[in-house]
Parts: C-alpha cells; structure tokens; sequence
C-alpha cells in the first residue's frame, strides 16, 4: 500500500511528462494543461495524506524498491525516505507546483509549444520529488542533475532568442562546476562509509566508526555543490540570466523549489556539517561569510535593476544568501522556515511579475511602467502582500523567519548580523522601489499599451490570491511561543541544540531594530519614487556608482576577463600553433616512410638473379649466425 | 671391414661434397641461362645426397641411403615440372635468360 502510494506520488508527474511529450499536441492546449495540472495535483495529494500519516505515527517511511549498487562492502537501495523534512519540502514543492501549473494554463496560451512547456514542467516535478524523496545521496543526484536539465530546458524554452539559449548554457555550466564539488562530497563519503544512504551515514557517525579526517573536506565539496545549485558566490551569476525563461519557470524554479535544493541538501546532511571537528567547522564558518557576502552584494546589485525580474531574480539570490546564513551558524531550522515563507512570497512576487509582464504584453523594463495600480487591483494587492513579506513587516511570513535569521546571527556574530540588518533594509528599499515603479504615479508606456491595460484572467489571479494568504499567514507555523516547525522537525537533526527562545529583551529589541529597518528602506523608497518622483535613468545617462551597481559589479565582465579569454586564448593557441605542429609532425613521419618505400622498392627489379642472390646471402648469413653466434 | 670408405677418408668426400655445392651455388648465381641455373640447382642438391651416403656407410646405418633414394625419385619428379616450367617460358619470351624474366618487378 506504501509502496504503492510512494510510486504514484512520484510517477505521477513523470506520466504527466510522458502524456504532454507525445500526444500534448495532438490532445490541445486546454488538456495538455489540465493533464500537467493535474498530475502535479495527485502528488500534492499523496504528499498530504503522508503527512497525515507521519504527523499521527511520529514514524519516518523508509521504503526499499530495489538493490541498487552492490560492489565488494559497498551497497546502495534504490529506496525512499519519508521523513519530517523530505515531506515538508514534497508539500511546498508539489503545492506551489499545482498552482503555478495551474498559472501557467493561462499565462502560456499563446505559445504554440504549451505542451512541451508542460511536458518540461511535469519532468521537472519528477525530478524535484526524486530529489527530496531519496534514501541516498546517489539518488538525490539523480534529482539534482534532473531539475539542472529542466532548468536548462526551460531558460531556453524560447530558444529562437540567441541570448536566451546563452543563458540556458550559462546556467547549466555554472550549475556543473558546482555540480562536480557534489559529486567529489559523495566520492570522499562513500569512501569514508561504504554506503551513501543518510540514516546509515548518520548512524555510522554516531558509532563513531568512520574515519573522521575526510569528513571536512567532503563538507567542503557538499557546500561547493549548494554554492551552484542555489546561487550563492562566487557561482550566482547564472540565476539572474536565468530570468530568460517563461515568468512561470522564474517563479517555479528559480524562486521557490530548485534553487532551496542546495539548503535541503544542507540540511539532510547536517549530521555532517554538526560535527565537532575543526575543518567542519571552518566549513561552518566559509557557509556563514559566503552567505552574508553574497546576501549583501546581491541587495546592492538589486537596488539599481530596472528589469522587473531581474529585481527579483537578485531579492532572491539575496534571501538564498540570509538562508545559508543560517545554515552556517547551524540554525538549519530556521533557514527551512525562511525558504518555506520566502517560497511563498517570491513565487507570489513573480507570478505577479508575469501577470504585469503579459498585461503588457512582454514588457519587463519597470521604467515603462507604472500606474497599474487601478488597472490591475488584484495583482497589486497580492504584491503588496508579498513585497510587504518579503521587506519583513509585521506580522508577515517574512517578518518571522527573517527576524530569526537576523536574531540567530546577532548571536553567533555581531558583524554577520550587521551585515544582514543592512540586507534587510536595502531589501525593503528595492522592493517598494519596484512597486512604486510599476504601480504609482502614471503610466510610462506607449497609449497603445495603455489602452489595451487589463486585469489578468482568474487562472492567474486564483495561485495569487491563494499564494498571497499563505504570504500572510505563513509566518504561523513557526511563531515564538508555539515554534511548530522547530518541534517538527526536531527528529531530523542530530543534535538538538536549539535552546527554546525566550522572548526576552533582546529579542524584542532586535525585532524592533528590524522592523525599524524595514520601514527607514520603505521610507527611502517613497522618499524617492513617489515624493520626489523619480525615475531611473535611461541605460546611457547611467553615472557614476549607479553604474557599477546596474552593471552588477562587473562580476560577469570579471569572469569573462579571469576565465573566458584565457581559455579563450588557449584555444586559440592550442588552434593556430599547437595543432598544426602536431600534424606537421604526424605528416613528417609519414614521408619518412614514404620516402624509404621508395628506396626500398628499388630493391624488387624483377632480377631473378639479384633475388637469388639476395636468397644465398640470406642462408650463408642464417648458418654463420647459427654456427658462430 | 675394409671398404672404400676407408681408403680414401670421409673427409674427402665432405670436401667433394662442399666443392659441388659451392660450384653449385656459383652457377645459380652467376649463369643466366635458365637450363644451367636448374643444373646448378641439381648439383648442389647431388652434393648433399652424397654427404647422406657417405655418412650412412660411415655410421653403418642404411637410414641415409634410403632418404637419398627418396630424394632422388622427389628431384625427378621437379626436374620433370621444372623442364615443363622452362618450356612454357621459351615459348612466351622466345629465350630462357632469366634477366628477362622481370615480371616480379615491384
């Protein structure tokens, strides 16, 4: 019956997959949808009803289907592990899948390729739920090299667009430098237990059988490999590009479920990165400055965007900064509660996003924007909501787990938690930049587009609303007093260090501290855009530090200078120099032995005389060797 | 036991026997008609048969003088397909100097 269960809840979606690849054109594009909708819905269901089933039990569901690998001491299952923090991440994954599915219904009915849309936004569940599920980190690759595919698929998804196709190779090849740091963390791992599966490896540890010298760097690598699949420095630079691909996939992929694989890797593994060993935590140390660098550098860079999803797409990169953040300072709860509340509010931010972008019929410059608020009530409502959450006011989702976030670094560093409340701010600040950009004042566009203003349809108005409350009322399951997500997810971790907190002084005081930074990076905002009423500069009257930052530090132009054009040039060496002298050299050789062919040919005249001869010398020399040697 | 063996010396016959083959050798490689290279061929073959009878008696044993008659019957039978080869050559090259015969020519 498990089994069985298990096995619908993660082929489901692959027999979505299948449905849309090859009878998706034949069926329509109404039914393409509604079959990769619905697929995506069976999987949320059997997510609940497991959840159900755990929250009653207490019991993790581990489920063998098949031996997989067994070599010498090493043996892997093929198996399933549902426990506490798989089926958090299934219910998100395959909840906010249903409804961007369900968004997407309507927000690709013009694209003649929906069922490929659909077809790929299926696998990419599959893969997802392959990700989460798995027993061992073997699989877990499986899912994690799955969704980097769909990922690349889908940022190319209008691949008749030149730079869009570079931004799908860029992500792919960004994703696969971190991707082979993973691969090296499951190497050293399998070589330290002899297996990959997580609750032997922990078990292992706690018998203290394992060899402990590896474990660091196999720490190391582990990070490498979240560095590239959540965006984190020096690997980010492909997420912001990756804003190529349809808004939907933005909000799917690159906002709620792909990019928190890196920090639920993190987590699974925690037992690894809990070790009381030094070059862990050094490790511990490298996640926790990472995360901050990065959180900061990204909300800098978003203070300047104007394309509406580029904002976004860095809010993001910065947010995946604060989480890891957490994970350094080895409060692994309270960065699943902030990717839980920031899932909602960032896909309700980019779907509302995609909303306006189709309003406008493909318009993502936010300085063509502006005055929406009227035309469009409903997805400026849900943004609000959202922006609100994701600026961390009082009492939405945001402002409870960011709260956590900022009170854990106050107590593990003072500067990480300075740099974090600067975060903060600025995030406050670019976000009602973008709403007061695209909703206040009047209408920047051409009165063509003015005239064709509309609210969107309710398939895209429906996952807003819907994503909008959970922004609101997401912040519940984890509130100081009843800490619900903590006691869940309690027998995940191997070590219960989180002492309850007391909501004592300081943490009123530093909830106060955030609010207050969150309201001065509105205040700034308004200050700006609505009282002064300003709007960014066209691309060439950007000046000074302004340009820096809308040119995002250069970072893209560094790379291309550090590692493009050198291995540019050794191509081009390797090209021009080193393969003609290879041929050169292989020609040579050739006409050496060309050459003494034709010497040697000289010899077969034909002269039965000479041959004779030739045969008498050869028998005289044969028998004074054999005689005389 | 007193036979001819013993008057004139097995060493002899081994330098009759060398001297046949070197003339032997001589012939195939300096003569150019074809008849005399076959002849050359023969000798140095009968120096060998003579080697096998001369030690055959002077070991006492009758083992060598049958392999001879072997040999010769063998030779007959390649002289007879040897002569036949030679026909043939006359009657396409109209000679049977082997310095015509360059068909092998690589």
């Amino acid at each position: 019956m498990e089994q069985n269960l298990v096995l619908l809840l993660l082929l489901t979606p692959f027999v979505g997959f299948l449905f849309n690849v090859f009878f998706g054109k034949k069926v329509g594009k109404a039914m393409s949808g509604a079959i990769g909708t619905l697929s995506i819905v069976v999987s949320f269901v059997v997510s609940i009803y497991f959840f159900m089933q755990l929250n009653q039990t207490g019991k993790p569901i581990q489920i063998s289907l098949f031996d997989w690998i067994s070599v010498s001491n090493f043996k892997l299952d093929f198996g399933i592990l549902l426990d506490q923090l798989s089926l958090l991440w299934l219910l998100f994954v395959t909840g906010i899948g249903s409804l961007i599915h369900l968004y997407s219904i309507s927000y690709m009915n013009d694209d003649e390729n929906m069922h490929k849309f659909f077809a790929y936004l299926n696998l990419f569940v599959f893969f997802m739920i392959t990700l989460v599920v798995g027993s061992n980190l073997l699989i877990m690759f499986i899912g994690w090299e799955g969704v980097g595919l769909c990922s690349y698929l889908l940022i190319g998804f209008w691949h008749k667009n030149q730079d869009y196709n570079d931004a799908a190779k860029k992500a792919f090849i960004m994703n696969r430098i971190g991707d082979l740091g993973f691969l090296i963390g499951i190497f050293i791992l399998g070589s330290v237990f002899s297996t990959l599966d997580f609750v032997q490896m922990e078990n292992g540890l706690n018998v203290g059988t394992a060899n402990t010298g590896m474990l660091g760097l196999a720490a190391l690598c582990l990070f490498i490999g979240a560095c590239g699949k959540s965006a984190q420095l020096p690997l980010y630079t492909w997420l912001p590009d990756a804003m190529a691909g349809p808004t939907p996939v933005s909000a799917l992929i690159h906002a709620a479920t792909m990019v928190t694989a890196g920090i639920f890797m993190i987590t699974r593994m925690n037992f690894l990165f809990d070790l009381d060993i030094d070059s862990v935590h050094l490790v511990n140390l490298i996640i926790t400055i990472v995360g901050a660098t990065t959180a900061i550098v990204a909300a800098t860079i978003g203070l300047a965007q104007n394309d509406i999803k580029k904002v976004l797409a860095y809010s993001t990169v910065s947010q995946l900064g604060l989480m890891f953040v957490a994970l350094g300072l080895g409060a692994y709860n309270v960065a699943v509660f902030h990717v839980i509340t920031h899932a909602f509010f960032k896909a309700c931010l980019f779907l509302g996003s995609g909303s306006v972008i189709h309003a406008l019929h493909g318009e993502q410059d936010m300085r063509k924007m502006g005055g929406l608020k009227k035309a469009m009530p409903i997805t400026f409502w849900t943004m609000l909501i959202s922006t609100l959450a994701i600026a961390g006011i009082f009492p939405f989702a945001g402002f409870w787990s960011k709260d956590e976030i900022l009170i854990t670094a106050f107590h593990g560093n003072i500067t990480i938690w300075i740099v974090c409340s600067i975060c903060s701010i600025n995030t406050a600040f670019y976000m009602f930049r973008l709403m007061y950009l695209t909703f206040f004042k009047t209408f920047r566009g051409t009165e063509e587009q003015k005239h064709h203003l509309h609210e969107s349809p309710s398939l895209i108005t429906i996952p807003l609303i819907v994503l909008a409350i959970l922004a609101t009322i997401g912040g519940a399951i984890n509130l100081p007093g009843s800490m619900w997500l903590n006691h869940y997810l309690e027998p995940i971790f191997a070590t219960v260090s989180h002492e309850e907190h007391v909501l004592g002084n300081t943490e009123y005081m530093l909830m106060g501290i955030a609010l207050a930074g969150a309201i001065l990076g509105i205040g700034l905002a308004f200050s700006k855009y609505i009282k002064q009423n300003v709007v960014p500069n066209e691309d060439n009257e950007i000046k000074g530090l302004t340009k820096i930052v809308y040119n995002k530090y250069y970072v893209d132009e560094f790379y291309t200078f550090l590692i493009v054009r050198p291995i540019n040039g050794l191509s081009n060496f390797f090209r021009t120099t080193l393969e003609p002298a290879l041929s050169k050299t292989v020609f040579r050789l050739a006409n050496v032995t060309y050459v003494m062919a034709n010497q040697g040919k000289k010899a077969h005249n034909g002269s039965v005389g000479l041959y004779l001869f030739a045969f008498v010398i050869g028998v005289c020399s044969i028998i004074i060797y054999l005689f005389l040697v | 036991m007193n036979n001819i063996l013993n008057e004139i010396g097995i060493e002899n016959y081994l330098f009759l026997s060398v001297l046949l083959f070197c003339i032997g050798i001589f012939g195939v490689l300096y003569r150019r008609n074809a008849i005399i290279v076959f002849m050359s061929i023969e000798i140095m073959l009968n120096a060998v048969n003579l080697l096998f009878v001369a030690f055959s008696t002077y070991h006492q044993d009758s083992q060598g003088q049958v392999f001879v008659f072997f040999s010769m019957a063998v030779a007959a039978a390649e002289v007879a397909v040897g002569l036949a080869i030679l026909v043939s050559v006359f009657r396409n090259l109209g000679s049977i100097d082997i310095a015509n015969l360059k068909n092998l020519k690589g």
